[in-house]
């Protein structure tokens, strides 16, 4: 299964470290429905350090798109909020 | 309810179904594809330059702050030595904010040069990705049927999207950092610019409440001690310039 960490690129993970993650982002769910962003946090933090350490990056020229995206630790409990949202938090890209 | 993973890849997944309009010729929607892309590419790298000139920007300003800072210092020190407490007072007050400010502005630089970092770095994935696809839809054109082709773009102008987004995203919260920064830089200038002295007596703004506030502080007492202590050791006492 091909997974994307946002912002960083794209990687080819097993099975078994598809059932870790799932798992991680359970309670990343809930913990961003509690607004406890320290757990929050911890939890994408260990997804990434997980498919970085353990998943194959793809090459920048691959074309696959990917099954699961994972959004980055470093946004705020708010920012990752708007990005569930169906509006989307992502912007348009910036035009002239 | 689905976790987060899902959700960010069906909110990307729906903001790429909104970029691509699919005609209904296959060979078509490939031009017009690559056509979009090429273009969306030069506004990445013109966000990305945005953000690298802004930043540069911002590190000249902080330079010329630490020199305001230093000037406030020797201001501090003439007032003292032509007796006037006072004044050499209110100088390292405003030193001792801008000193606080300048730190908060040195923090969000070193985000800010991190998120750049990330944002070439996305840029040039993009930039392998579009030229990827180039190839690959001269492929598609000459090998697959016209059914099996849309699948195809489809698949590859997704991957491409997905690119894009990341990338705009980064964009955007570079840029928001930048404004951060921006508004700090000019909370320090407009402390260290109102450090003529002899403005100090007569204005009575939020910085100067703020000042007022902090004149009780610990930080001014013990560098006023420490300055008299210099110019007590010797130096000659002299008027105040200005």
């Amino acid at each position: 299964m091909i997974v994307r960490l946002m912002g960083e690129g794209q990687f080819r993970v097993d099975d078994a470290l598809i059932e870790r993650l799932n798992e991680l982002d359970d309670g990343a769910e809930a913990a961003l429905e509690a607004e406890d962003e320290i757990e929050l946090d911890k939890r994408l933090d260990e997804m990434w350090r997980l498919v970085q350490e353990s998943g194959d990056r793809l090459p920048d020229a691959d074309l696959t798109p990917s099954e699961a995206v994972i959004p980055p630790s470093d946004l705020t409990l708010e920012e990752t909020r708007r990005l569930m949202e169906a509006e989307g938090f992502i912007p348009d890209i910036p035009g002239e | 309810m689905a976790g987060l993973m899902s959700r960010t890849s069906a909110v990307v997944k729906a903001w790429i179904s909104k970029l691509l309009d699919r005609a209904e010729d296959p060979s078509v929607t490939l031009d017009y594809s690559y056509e979009k892309q090429r273009e969306q590419l030069q506004n990445v790298k013109r966000g990305v330059a945005d953000v690298v000139t802004a930043k540069k920007r911002l590190e000249l300003q902080a330079q010329k702050l630490e020199q305001d800072v230093v000037k406030l210092d020797g201001q501090a020190r003439e007032a003292l030595g032509a007796g006037r407490e006072d004044l050499a007072r209110a100088a390292l007050e405003r030193k001792t904010l801008a000193q606080q400010q300048l730190q908060g502005l040195d923090q969000q630089a070193a985000d800010l040069e991190a998120q750049q970092e990330k944002l070439v770095a996305a840029e040039k994935r993009l930039a392998t990705k579009v030229e990827a696809f180039r190839s690959q839809k001269e492929v598609i054109k000459a090998q697959y049927s016209a059914a099996e082709a849309q699948v195809r773009i489809g698949e590859a102008a997704t991957g491409i999207g997905e690119e894009m987004a990341d990338t705009g995203l980064a964009i955007d919260r570079a840029r928001d950092k930048t404004e951060q920064m921006q508004a700090r830089a000019a909370a320090v200038e407009e402390l260290t610019a109102a450090g003529t002295l002899e403005d100090l007596t007569s204005t009575d703004t939020q910085l100067d409440r703020e000042l007022a506030q902090l004149s009780a502080s610990k930080q001014v007492d013990d560098e006023l001690a420490r300055l008299k202590g210099e110019l007590g050791a010797g130096e000659p006492q002299k008027e105040l310039e200005g």
